[in-house]
């Protein structure tokens, strides 16, 4: 073995290297504080290796980028560790570059003969912010393509060639196909090559001039090895142990739903380490014209600062000023950053930041779910463009929820995991669990005593009340326009339905109350003055009207049940038709040219849906006393696609995911 | 025979003028020409000027779909968009707000004129809100409080067939205090 080692040594110098490597003398002694270059070399080694293998799953492309990153993270063995290592470690690796540069500073480790050291190391930590802004964007997420328009639209301020420089960023005028492929490049070509060539001369130039002593020195000096190998192995499994405990608690990173230029994302906001001049560029100082300042020049300044620091210490009391300086840029940028959150959680806008939060991960569920059990035919996007029970609900919010509401609100709030008490719901509408828990409530949301149909009330004022008790809450706030059409959610149930014939509940709020069917025949010479008297029997025939109706919906969520009630549904038709005289003013089962109410064939069915949206002005719904339903397709404000999407999503009938499959 | 002893360096270099300025002059010659080949091919977008066919108006909606008490509703623009090697027909490019001024519609652009981020309507309180560096905008557009350096892009409007509502779709460059179209 020996002899093998000295042929190789021999043709290398192999072994005269690694003694030079290892026993390099540390004057003073190892130490805790001298750690940190070395937990960044590791980082920087877990980056490439990780890097590397993420390369061979990724597809830079704005049709596949989001759709490989879904499939490392949710498909590929492993996938999610992989990823879950190499976004967890850019996200500590800010930190050890700042404690890294205040060990230097600090023990004026930056001064003569070091200085170009330093700038080594002051360029790698600009060279790792910039590894973090381009991996940010990706996995082509909601999330990233925001906050990447932020970082590339400041170039655009950038005297003389701004403008120009953003186009060769971007890779044109839109962001696509080559934005991607050339942030790619930069992320894992051109900035890692930089990066080794500096970490190269920074490793080669710190060997050159040795370690700086922090002061006071009591110990006598060591070598390298083993003493600060030691510290510096105990310190890098430290950032190990820490990053795998991190990406197995949340099983890998977060993936946001898929990029979408049409759709608003509320929540668009820098990775964290860059929060501090995310707020920066809120101050009033800087509008109008002289964003530039904020942007450009006030940081390009400090960075200039920090590199004229070695210049500075050179005078009596510039070391000194160069700590103070370190310390005021840090305790800026923490206020900055501290502020940014605390007014994304309990700022005027923090209601409406929250539920983008909490509406891109449900998205983000959805369609991960949808490619998982359907698979991607083009893109992840089509998928949650063509599915119902997201689009549908967005084109409600859009084109309905002005007039009609879904559960009382406009369709798109997202349920919260309820509050078991008044204390629990107060707990988290607090400041702690608003930063730092996914499962925090906001006061201007909407709850409601569990299992109940009251109306939605701002966390708030429920708070207020103080009456205990079981709540759902909602990611929503209230509306501003007054419901003045049907709440539809459970549309042409056997429930809704059986409501629908309650005298009171029609001309409630909640059915017609408000709007002009109140005053119409249907309340007055049949609910109100029939129904209303009715005996048990009648009562009984009416139900058995409700579970008949109902069944012409052909719900999904009811087939088991239409099923089962076969023989009442019988009976119920025959009711319809005799009994009770529904077809004195609805047709049922042929044409009624004398009817004028609503044609109750396929009664909440897709087609009869559809048909309603498309036109209610129809002879077979309200030709002569429509309230204010526009004719969504006649007058071409929606196309049959949307008014399809909207009716299955009214009816439930979309793909379910195991949670939801329990209702709609 | 004795070899004869070689130069020492100094002395080679004295008498080698030519070839040190020729190795030095091939040899950048040479590693400019990798670099060269790549920066041309990287500045092809400013080469580019990107155009679409016809007078670039986009129908969105029709008239009946604005609300008529004046709020502002966001529509989706929906057409052809050539993304490098890629044409897609009839996706999303983007998105505008149209409301109902005395029963003409306006259009404003959707991007925030700060730093393009996407511009909310808040219905409570009526009036644009960019969630990202907080610019208020009132509802014709113009800047109610915030860092924005101009107000929301208008976007020129044309009613064809007396119902449907064309918009002429560009966007601009963010952070200036007047609107320059991006092309």
């Amino acid at each position: 073995m020996k002899s093998l080692l000295d042929w190789i040594d021999h043709r290398t110098g192999i072994c005269s290297l690694t003694r030079e490597a290892l026993f390099e003398n540390i004057p003073g002694g190892s130490r805790w504080r001298y750690v940190w270059g070395s937990t960044l070399t590791f980082t920087i080694f877990i980056q490439f290796v990780t890097g590397v293998f993420l390369w061979m799953g990724y597809s830079a492309s704005s049709g596949d980028a989001w759709e490989s990153v879904n499939y490392i993270q949710n498909e590929m063995t492993g996938g999610w560790l992989l990823r879950g290592i190499h976004h967890w470690t850019a996200q500590l690796m800010p930190v050890l570059l700042l404690l890294h540069l205040m060990q230097v500073v600090i023990d004026g480790a930056y001064k003569a003969p070091r200085e170009v050291n330093y700038w080594f190391g002051v360029l790698l930590l600009l060279l790792v912010l910039a590894l973090s802004l381009t991996g940010y964007l990706l996995p082509w997420d909601q999330k990233g393509f925001w906050a990447t328009r932020v970082a590339t639209n400041l170039m655009n301020l950038i005297p003389f060639a701004g403008p120009e420089m953003q186009k060769l960023v971007v890779g044109g005028t839109e962001y696509g196909h080559h934005t991607l492929t050339r942030f790619f490049a930069l992320h894992a070509g051109v900035l890692p090559g930089l990066l080794v060539l500096l970490v190269v001369g920074h490793i080669y130039l710190f060997r050159r001039h040795g370690i700086t002593p922090a002061e006071p020195v009591i110990k006598r000096d060591t070598y390298f090895w083993p003493d600060q190998v030691f510290k510096d192995t105990v310190a890098c499994l430290a950032v190990m142990v820490a990053v795998l405990a991190v990406v197995i608690s949340v099983h890998g990173a977060h993936l946001g739903s898929p990029a979408d230029p049409s759709e608003p994302f509320s929540a668009a906001r820098p990775d964290w380490y860059f929060l501090f001049l995310f707020q920066f560029l809120k101050l009033p100082f800087f509008a109008g014209d002289k964003e530039v300042w904020g942007a450009i020049y006030i940081p390009g300044i400090a960075v200039g600062f920090i590199c004229l620091m070695p210049f500075i210490g050179r005078w009596k009391l510039g070391h000194v000023f160069n700590i103070g300086i370190i310390f005021v840029f840090l305790g800026g940028a923490g206020a900055l950053t501290y502020l940014a959150k605390q007014e994304d959680v309990a700022g005027p806008n923090s209601a409406t930041y929250l539920r983008g939060v909490l509406g891109d991960t449900r998205d983000a569920r959805r369609v991960t779910a949808l490619a998982k059990a359907r698979g991607i035919e083009s893109t992840a996007l089509s998928l949650l463009k063509d599915d119902p029970k997201t689009q549908g609900a967005r084109l409600f919010a859009q084109h309905c929820a002005s007039c009609h509401r879904y559960d009382g609100h406009d369709g798109l709030a997202v349920e919260l995991t309820s509050a078991g008490t008044l204390d629990e719901l107060e707990n988290r509408m607090g400041m702690t669990s608003r930063f730092f828990s996914g499962d925090a409530v906001h006061p201007d949301w909407l709850a409601r005593k569990s299992g109940t149909q009251n109306p939605w009330q701002t966390v708030q004022s429920i708070l207020d009340a103080e009456t205990d008790g079981k709540f759902d809450v909602i990611a929503s706030i209230e509306l501003q326009e007054k419901q003045s059409a049907p709440d539809l959610k459970g549309f042409a149930t056997e429930q809704w339905i059986r409501d629908l014939l309650d005298p009171d509940q029609y001309i409630s709020s909640r059915y017609f109350g408000g709007t002009a069917h109140k005053d119409g025949d249907m309340y007055k010479k049949f609910l109100n003055r029939k129904v209303s008297k009715y005996d048990a029997e009648q009562l009984n025939m009416l139900e058995a009207i409700a579970v008949a109706l109902s069944a012409q919906a052909k719900l999904p969520s009811q087939a088991a049940t239409d099923q089962a009630n076969a023989k009442q549904i019988k009976l119920g038709i025959a009711y319809l038709e005799d009994d009770i005289g529904c077809i004195d003013c609805h047709a049922f089962g042929e044409p009624d040219p004398d009817a004028d109410g609503p044609d109750l064939t396929g009664y909440g069915s897709r087609q009869w849906i559809v048909d309603f949206v498309k036109n209610p002005e129809h002879k077979k719904f309200y030709p002569d006393n429509n309230d204010r339903m526009p004719a969504f397709g006649v007058k071409k404000i929606l196309t049959d696609k949307e008014i399809g999407l909207i009716a299955d999503w009214l009816r439930g009938d979309y793909f379910k995911l195991p949670a939801d499959a329990q209702g709609h | 025979m004795a070899s004869a002893e070689p130069d020492t360096p100094e002395a080679a270099g004295e008498r080698r003028g030519f070839i040190k300025f020729f190795c030095a002059f091939i040899g950048t010659f040479i590693s400019v020409v990798p670099f060269g080949a790549g920066i041309w091919a990287y500045l092809d977008p400013l080469a580019k000027r990107e155009g679409g066919a016809g007078d670039g108006f986009i129908k969105v909606t029709t008239l009946d779909a604005i609300p008529t008490d004046g709020t502002p509703a966001k529509f989706a623009v929906v057409a052809d968009k050539v993304d490098a090697w890629n044409r897609f027909t009839n996706v999303s490019i983007g998105a505008v707000y149209l409301r109902l001024v005395d029963g003409v519609p306006k259009a404003l652009h959707t991007i925030c004129p700060h730093l393009g981020c996407f511009v909310d309507y808040r219905q409570g309180k009526n009036d644009f809100f960019c969630p990202c560096h907080n610019s208020n905008f009132k509802l014709d557009g113009s800047l109610a409080k915030g860092v924005s350096p101009r107000a929301m892009d208008a976007l020129q409007i044309d009613v064809r067939n007396k119902t449907e509502v064309w918009v002429k779709f560009q966007n601009f460059q963010p952070g200036h205090s007047h609107a320059v179209s991006i092309s």
